[in-house]
Formats: structure tokens, sequence, C-alpha cells
């Protein structure tokens, strides 16, 4: 009941996006994947949803090896959530939460009372379930996305970015609320992110990479103690602490 | 429960949009109907009109296809089938019409009978080219006849069209006279006058038998060379109504030898210079000669303006809403097919760039004429807006939202249908709202082929240079393409969903 990743490469237009890069996220962990722009960490996600493909290696979701003719299947075990939420405009909050339970033919109790358990979970106000994205705040919208990424219980969460487009007020609300959140479901998560604060108040394990690799895994403290090379230092040292600006 | 109810209201849209086409507002006729054609100049549709009522006192119904376009239209149709008689002149047949086979006046009859064709020959009067100029100018510059022009190379030329592709117009004309004059314009006949008038034109060609000749105090110059043949007025009939309706036959051959030049131009002047209505003179013309009381019902401007509508509307709506359900499929084809997509963009594209005009008449040899080539030739007109709208509509949505949905695990029908298609919809409607307003303007031009519509009051109006007429067809299809495009404003509200008007 993992994904698993084995000798995975790709290139976009003979630059190498990942190399040869291999790891098992476990489950009811929360992994996180961190680096500089352009280390390959979206492309990783983007190939477990099955969006793009890899060149050579292979995926495994649950020991199922991910292909083409399963993909579907493996796709409704997946809850995928980006940046901004990617929220149909057309369609009400609720009408995207419901939209694929309805296309797989969910039983309409079903729906209803997985519609009221998820607004409690996420602490969404029931009064906007009707209102349109265009009608939402930045949090509210990714909040949606998150129901709409839970409503068929899948048994993964991956998130791109999440968080990336929000205030930090708003940001830091919503923090707290999806750590509550993965506690309470025990769900396997992979969540990617630039932000190494976030990344270290999320992960149970913290991945770096660069340029397609991975460098060190582990936790924070030990990047610090025991880094793998000095690029890990690096990168710790170049996100500013609170404490150093004072 | 919200998705369903407006994926009803998207289809139901659809659905009402053909289902309104498809209801009979085409006019139906119910038996055989004789059809007498016309060109566009007002002599030929006096004599079809004379010819129709002559039909009708025979208790057949007929019809009159008024102003039909120039001779190789009337004369395709009649071959067709899809008229069964039309006015003709015999220097036409034989240096138009038959030109390659040898055709004399005598053997006239034999040649016609090949192609299945009966001719009542003579009516009476020879309609000839001539060519003519301003009385007062022509003693200016002395000029009697056409071998005179030689020395005035500096007069302007103005001549129809048709006139000037014929082998028997201006280029043998200026081959068989020597004439250097290279400053010719092509023009529309009735124009001509007005271009004489006003004194931007300096020669134009004559029929013999106008009533401007007078009107404007024209000189006709001698033809002294003999250039121009005989133009005898006469009717052609398809043969085989010898044996479905001899009587027919028998009463148009009753205007054999009945109308002298001096009556014609009389005929000419009472439509043209007094705007009598071309019913009425061939009503006059049919009591006095033949004693004959012809009904013909003159219309009144609101018959016409109902009449023009229905056959406007029915031009339009059918033309616009097959292009409706063939461009969609196409620009969806185009986005799911980049490939295929730039082949029916670029075919698409070239239909566009055709002149309208020339696409009507292409679509003759194919369709006849009638209101089947004009909607054929609209319907290509009208696809490339919605083709091009559907595409980068689809194109446009954001690759976030695209890729949200297919990781949903939604069907690429599904998504098609419930998130592309919906988010795509204000440009599809945009598209198609350029469609029908470039539909109705370009449908006035239907006329030119026999679709009636509200370009037959312009076409009239320029024959008779009449600014009622003209406006009379103008107005109502500027007024037209407003309502289309407030309408589509108003479906905006109902197809495009409310999250996209946020």
């Amino acid at each position: 009941m993992s994904i698993s990743l084995k000798n995975i490469s790709k290139s976009f237009n003979s630059s190498l996006a990942l190399k040869e890069f291999s790891f098992n996220f476990t489950k009811g962990k929360t992994t996180v994947l961190i680096g500089p722009s352009g280390c390959g960490k979206s492309t990783l996600l983007r190939l477990v949803v099955g969006l793009t493909k890899q060149d050579s290696g292979t995926i495994t979701v649950d020991n199922e090896l991910l292909s083409n003719s399963n993909l579907s299947s493996i796709r409704r075990k997946i809850g995928y959530v980006i940046q901004e939420g990617g929220l149909f405009p057309h369609l009400t909050a609720e009408d995207n939460i419901t939209l694929m339970a309805k296309y797989i033919r969910t039983e309409p109790g079903l729906i209803k009372s997985g519609i009221s358990d998820l607004t409690s979970l996420t602490k969404f106000p029931k009064d906007k379930l009707s209102s349109y994205p265009a009608e939402l705040s930045g949090g509210q919208k990714q909040r949606v996305s998150l129901m709409r990424a839970l409503m068929l219980d899948p048994e993964f969460l991956i998130f791109d970015e999440p968080l990336g487009a929000l205030d930090p007020l708003i940001r830091y609300d919503l923090q707290n609320d999806l750590k509550e959140i993965f506690k309470t479901l025990n769900k396997t998560v992979i969540l990617v992110t630039h932000d190494l604060n976030e990344a270290v108040f999320f992960g149970d394990k913290i991945l770096l990479m660069k340029e397609g690799s991975l460098i060190q895994q582990g936790t924070i403290t030990d990047f610090i103690n025991s880094p793998s090379e000095p690029f890990v230092t690096k990168f710790i040292k170049s996100q500013r602490s609170t404490i150093e600006i004072n | 429960m919200k998705l369903i109810k407006q994926n009803t209201l998207w289809f139901s849209t659809l659905l009402l949009i053909v289902f309104i086409n498809l209801s009979p507002i085409a006019f139906t006729q119910s038996g055989k109907t004789i059809k007498t054609g016309s060109k566009k100049f007002t002599e030929n549709v006096i004599l079809g009109e004379i010819a129709t009522q002559l039909v009708r006192a025979q208790n057949v119904n007929a019809t009159h296809i008024r102003e039909l376009g120039g001779t190789r239209i009337l004369w395709n149709a009649l071959l067709k089938g899809e008229i069964d008689i039309y006015p003709d002149y015999t220097g036409t047949i034989i240096e138009e019409i038959l030109a390659d086979e040898n055709v004399t006046n005598k053997n006239l009859k034999d040649k016609l009978s090949q192609h299945g064709i009966g001719i009542v020959y003579p009516l009476g009067f020879n309609n000839t080219y001539a060519i003519g100029m301003k009385k007062e100018q022509a003693e200016n510059y002395g000029i009697e006849n056409i071998s005179d022009l030689r020395k005035h190379s500096n007069l302007k030329f103005g001549f129809t069209n048709e006139f000037i592709d014929r082998k028997d117009g201006w280029r043998g004309l200026q081959k068989f006279y020597s004439l250097s004059q290279t400053n010719v314009n092509g023009l529309d006949h009735d124009l001509a006058y007005r271009g004489l008038a006003s004194n931007s034109i300096d020669v134009i060609d004559l029929y013999s038998t106008d009533a401007e000749i007078n009107y404007y105090d024209l000189k006709v110059l001698e033809d002294d060379l003999h250039y121009f043949t005989d133009y005898q007025a006469v009717l052609l009939y398809r043969e085989d109504l010898e044996k479905t309706f001899p009587k027919v036959v028998n009463a148009i051959k009753k205007l054999k030898n009945s109308i002298p030049e001096s009556l014609m131009i009389k005929m000419n002047s009472e439509v043209k210079i007094n705007g009598n209505s071309e019913e009425v003179v061939a009503a006059q013309f049919i009591k006095n000669k033949f004693s004959i009381e012809s009904n013909y019902v003159e219309s009144t401007f609101l018959s016409r303006l109902w009449y023009n509508t229905k056959e406007h509307l029915y031009l339009v709506l059918i033309s616009l809403s097959a292009a409706i359900l063939v461009s969609i499929p196409l620009g969806i084809s185009s986005y799911k097919n980049k490939k295929l997509g730039k082949i029916i963009l670029s075919v698409t594209g070239i239909i566009q760039t055709i002149p309208s005009l020339a696409l009507l008449v292409f679509m003759i040899p194919l369709l006849g004429i009638g209101s089947s080539p004009a909607i054929v030739a609209l319907f290509l007109y009208s696809l490339l807006p919605i083709v091009r709208n559907t595409f980068t509509g689809l194109q446009d949505i954001p690759t976030s939202i695209k890729e949200s949905a297919i990781v949903l695990g939604l069907s690429s029908f599904v998504i098609l249908k419930n998130i592309e298609l919906p988010l795509a919809s204000r440009s599809i409607l945009a598209g198609i709202k350029t469609s029908a307003v470039i539909n109705v303007g370009t449908a006035t031009l239907g006329a030119l082929i026999g679709a009636g519509g509200y370009g037959q009051p312009i076409l009239t109006g320029i024959r008779l240079d009449s600014i009622p007429l003209i406006l009379e067809g103008a107005v109502p299809a500027a007024l037209l393409a407003l309502i289309v495009q407030w309408m589509f404003d108003l479906s905006e509200k109902v197809i495009v969903p409310r999250g996209l008007r946020l």
C-alpha cells in the first residue's frame, strides 16, 4: 500500500528533469519534496498521476505497475491538489466537489453525508457551497480543492505547492488545518513545496532534490547535523529565519 | 443537480435552434408550376412578366423568378428545367450561348431543338447593342458614328461587365473599329446612365430599346461598319412543355410579332421613367393586345416585406444552423488533433477568402439556381468563425483546469461535455454571432441567383434607380443583423454558465 518509483528518468527537450530516481513513499506518512526550481519535484508528481510519462523506470502504486490500462483506476486512489486549486470556474463549490462522485454514480445519500463530513473536516462554511470559485477567497478555494480531492476517500494525497499563492495569515491557518487533517485521516501524503519551514512543519520525512536527483532524505535535524554534501547546508541557510532578520 | 440542469439547458437550446429551422417557413407549392425567368434588366423583366401572366391566363400555376442574373445563369437554369421559359435575343444565342455551333438565323430553331429548347421567334423588335453618349457632347466633338470615336482617345468608356466580356461586345468592337481606348470601366447598366449624367463617363453601351435614350437625351452612334448583329427578342422554352402543357406553348406563341420596337420602348419607359410596376405594364399589354384581363397581385410594401423576410430568414436559419452543427464538431476535432486541425482551419480559411459573389456563382453548376445554392454558399461562409472560435475557446482553457479534470479520473468525453465545452461556450457563441451577422448581410446577394430575400428589392431598386426600393431591402437587412446580434447577447445569459459571468 505505497507508491514506489524505481530508476525513473525523464527529460524534456534533451534537458534531464529526473535522473535514475528511486524512492519508496511510506504508507500513512507525509513525505515532503523540496528543492530549487527545476529540481524535478513537480515532474515527479506529474509522473505519479500520469500527466506525463517517464522515459525509463517503473512506478508502482498499491502494488500495481502504472500503465495506460490502469491509469484511470489508479487516479481514483489519488487525491490531487495544485496551486490555486485548479477549480472548474463554471461549477459551484459543491458541484466541483461532487462531480467525480456523480460521474461514477455514487449514491446521493453518500454524497450528501460526504459533503457534510468534509465541510466540518476542512472548516469550510456550508453556506458557501453554492458559491462559484470566483466568489471565494484564495483560502476557501484551496479548501474546496482539498474536499474535491478527498471526496472519493483516496488512499494517497498529492499536493503540488498547495499554499504557494496564499497570503501569510491565511497560509498559516491552512497549514495548521491541513496538518490536523493529515493526522486525522492517516493518508499517505506527498507534498511539494519550496518553503523549508513548511517542509519541516508537515514532513515526517523530507526529500531534498537537486537537478533531478535525490540529494538527501530524513528530518531537518539530519540535514543540519550530517549534510550529505555542501549544497544541503547552503540550501538550508538560504531560507532566512525570523530570528536572523531580528 | 445543478450540473445536470446546466447540461439540459445547453442541449435544449441547441435543439431549439434546430427545431425552429426545420419548421416550414419556406413557401410550399402544390402541383406543377410553370416558372418563367428573366435577366436583371427592365425589358427582360417586362417580357418575363408578360409570359407569366399569359400562362396564368390559361389557368396554369405560373411564377416569375425575376432578375435572375446574366445569360449563362438563365440558359443553364432552362436546360436543367429549373425554369421553363425566359426571354432572350437572337444575337445572344448565336454569338454567346451557342457560339461554338455555327448557328445562323436560319438554323437557329433546329440547333436549339437539339438542346431540347423551343423558341417563339421573333417577338417583333430588335434590341441590339448600341454605343451612345450625351447628344451635347457628341455635337461638341463632332461625333456621328462609332468610327469617329477613334479620333477621341481621351473619352472615358463605361460598359456593362457582360458587354466587356462578350465575344460580340467590347473586345470585338475594339478590334473591328481599331479603337485605341484602354480606359474602360465595367459597371452595372443602370449605374452607367447615372455615370453619364454626372459626367464621370462619356461613352456607354446601350440597348436600342432603352427608355433612357430619350430621357437623358442621348445620341446613339451609327454603327457605320455594321458590327452589331441582330438582337431580335425571342422567348425560349423547354420543348417538353409541348407535350405536358400544350396550352402554355400555344399561349406564348401568340406573342410572335406582337411587340413592335416603339411599343417596347414605351413599356420600358412606363416602368423606368414613370415608375409603374412590371406587373401593371404587362397586364395592360395583354389587355390591349389579346383582350384578356390578367390576374396579377400588385404587391404592397408590407406583403413584400413579409415575403422577403420569410425568404431571408429561410436562407439564414438553415445555412447558419447547419454551419453550427458542422463547425462545432470540426472545431473540437481541430483541438483534439492538431494536425487535422491545421488542415480544417486552412480549408475553412480559404473558403472565407473566396469573394461571396464568386462563391454563389460557383454553386450554380452544382446546385442550379434558387435557395439551395445560396444556402450552401452561406453555410460555407459561416464555417470559419465558428470553427476558429470553438478551437481557440477550447485551446485557451488554462492547463491547470484541464489537468485537474484529467487527474480526477473523468473520461475525455465527460471532460469535453461537462468542463471544456461549457468553459469555451462564450467563445463559441461569439463565433456563432459573427457568423450570423455576416450571414444576414451576405444573404442579400442570394437574390442574384434567384434565392430572393432582402436582396430582391435592392436589385430592383438598383435597376429602377429607386432609393426607396433599395432601402426596402437594406434597412430590414441591417435591422435583422442587429436583432440577431441582440438575440445572441441575450442567449449568452442562458448558454454561458453563471460561474463564468461573475
